[in-house]
């Protein structure tokens, strides 16, 4: 049952395949409007073997893990911050629901504007984005935790530092790793749309040179599946620290 | 003299008044439970006595200064065994050595002795959540002790458990609290004079209204029998009705 199971998405994925294989070229639809997965397939592994995909790769790859480990960090540092103090919480979280309600992508030519179109205007948009997410759940994580387990820790003589390092946070971990999950994949979000912004290498420029100039649709969908593959890489990437913290806390 | 001396303790949460003016010493090594209705205080002063809440007036001494949260000389139980799900039941144990500086590896071995003491030595490994509720509460009992109080105070500590498992725990308690004095806070009768060298009851108005002698120095066998002995049968009748005038005042 559980091996069935398993096979059940794939099975899935292999049936949607070849309808759309078989769909496309019964109906005889232009390539340049919707291209065969076979087509697509041939031209992700010819852009990999020509070093096309490779050069747009890194840069993306690079904005995301940048911005997203600094907008994680510095998420993680506010809302542990305004979890702990209620003071803090009262002033600030007004205007941090405010900035969350403020679409971040819509800073982007801002950012462009203040930090020119390389590199650092997307590492900016992509740890914005992640910040958010991040600090919220932290804050509600650290806010939340039992009393009995924080009145535990004060008749253990445990110091404010103490019972965040041995309570607060493991009890909060599943709370903020929840945000983080949602970061990373608002992370490739923030990168391909700050590439659009400007620049000159990247999947999202990639994107853009493949619908415009080169007028290439099997490339813009390789692409799409590129990105697809980074977002998926970077949400295995959390759940595979989350499996490594709960071994090493337990 | 006394390991704890509380004189002339009041407690308001607000308007509320929980105890009022009351007065307790307890010696090295002796048990002492405290009876009382609900909303009389019991639970307010182990607090009190534990640092945890400051007292509106009077004084808490142990060991002749101030009573501060976080003193290794006492260890406490709560209602609930609150074990922290994402430790190991040792490194549960290890956890209040380890807050006072302790290294790991000389943390591990206080802990293991003090979870063999309570009769947990084959738990060290598990997690919190696969263990009985009898189990956790004497690990919780056993993270209490690990730093060797001279004073033990028991909320309740085994109120959730099922009456076997109680009963058990009753029966050895006097003998695992290795010499350190204890305050134990229940609504039980039975157990009261089990475990205590005296039992006091706290009436409604926050004061001790009765103080009737318990069972604690007889040998463990015969503290059942002397329970049921027409001389403990007495003792639980006047604590009864004790506690009943007192919930009905």
């Amino acid at each position: 049952m559980r091996r069935l199971s398993q096979l059940t998405p794939v099975a899935v994925a292999a049936l949607l395949l070849a309808a759309w294989e078989f769909g496309v070229r019964a109906a005889a639809v232009p390539q340049f409007i919707l291209p065969a997965p076979s087509v697509i397939a041939v031209r992700f592994a010819e852009a990999w073997a020509d070093g096309t995909m490779l050069r747009h790769l890194v840069p993306t790859v690079t904005e995301v893990t940048v911005g997203g480990l600094l907008g994680g960090a510095l998420g993680l540092l506010i809302g542990v911050t305004l979890g702990l103090s209620g003071s803090a919480r009262r002033v600030v979280s007004p205007y941090l629901v405010a900035a969350q309600s403020t679409p971040i992508l819509a800073l982007g030519p801002v950012l462009v504007l203040w930090l020119g179109p390389g590199l650092a205007a997307k590492v900016a948009v992509c740890a914005l984005i992640t910040l958010f997410p991040v600090a919220i759940s932290t804050l509600v994580a650290v806010r939340d935790v039992d009393a009995g387990t924080l009145e535990l820790m004060r008749s253990l003589g445990a110091t404010r530092w103490q019972s965040l390092r041995y309570a607060r946070l493991p009890a909060a971990r599943s709370g903020i790793l929840a945000g983080a999950r949602v970061a990373a994949t608002l992370a490739v979000v923030g990168a391909i749309v700050g590439e659009w912004l400007g620049g000159t290498a990247g999947l999202g420029v990639l994107l853009n040179l493949a619908r415009g100039s080169l007028f290439d649709t099997p490339l813009l969908f390789a692409d799409l599946l590129q990105i697809a593959i980074v977002g998926v890489s970077a949400y295995g990437l959390v759940l595979f620290a989350e499996r490594v913290l709960s071994k090493k806390i337990a | 003299m006394p390991i704890l001396h509380v004189e002339g303790l009041s407690h308001s949460y607000g308007e509320r008044h929980v105890l009022r003016n009351l007065s307790l010493a307890i010696a090295a090594g002796e048990s002492v439970a405290l009876l009382g209705p609900n909303g009389s205080g019991k639970s307010t002063l182990l607090r009190l006595v534990a640092g945890l809440l400051t007292p509106t007036a009077g004084r808490v001494a142990l060991v002749g200064s101030v009573a501060a949260a976080g003193r290794p000389e006492v260890g406490i139980v709560f209602q609930e065994s609150r074990l922290l799900p994402w430790r190991t039941v040792l490194r549960n144990v290890t956890l209040p050595l380890e807050l006072s500086g302790e290294s790991l590896p000389s943390a591990r071995t206080t802990a293991e002795a003090a979870l063999k003491r309570v009769g947990a030595g084959g738990l060290l490994d598990r997690n919190p959540a696969e263990i009985s509720g009898g189990e956790r509460g004497r690990v919780a009992l056993a993270r209490a002790l690990v730093r060797q109080p001279s004073l033990l105070l028991l909320d309740e500590p085994f109120a959730a458990l099922d009456a076997i498992t109680r009963a058990r725990l009753d029966d050895e308690l006097p003998e695992l609290a290795a010499g350190a004095a204890t305050l134990l806070v229940t609504h039980d009768v039975a157990e009261a004079l089990l475990v205590a060298d005296r039992v006091l009851m706290l009436g409604a108005d926050g004061a001790i209204h009765l103080e009737v002698p318990g069972l604690r120095s007889l040998p463990s066998a015969d503290r059942r029998a002397a329970l049921l002995s027409p001389d403990g049968a007495a003792r639980q009748t006047r604590l009864y009705a004790a506690l009943d005038s007192v919930a009905h005042a």
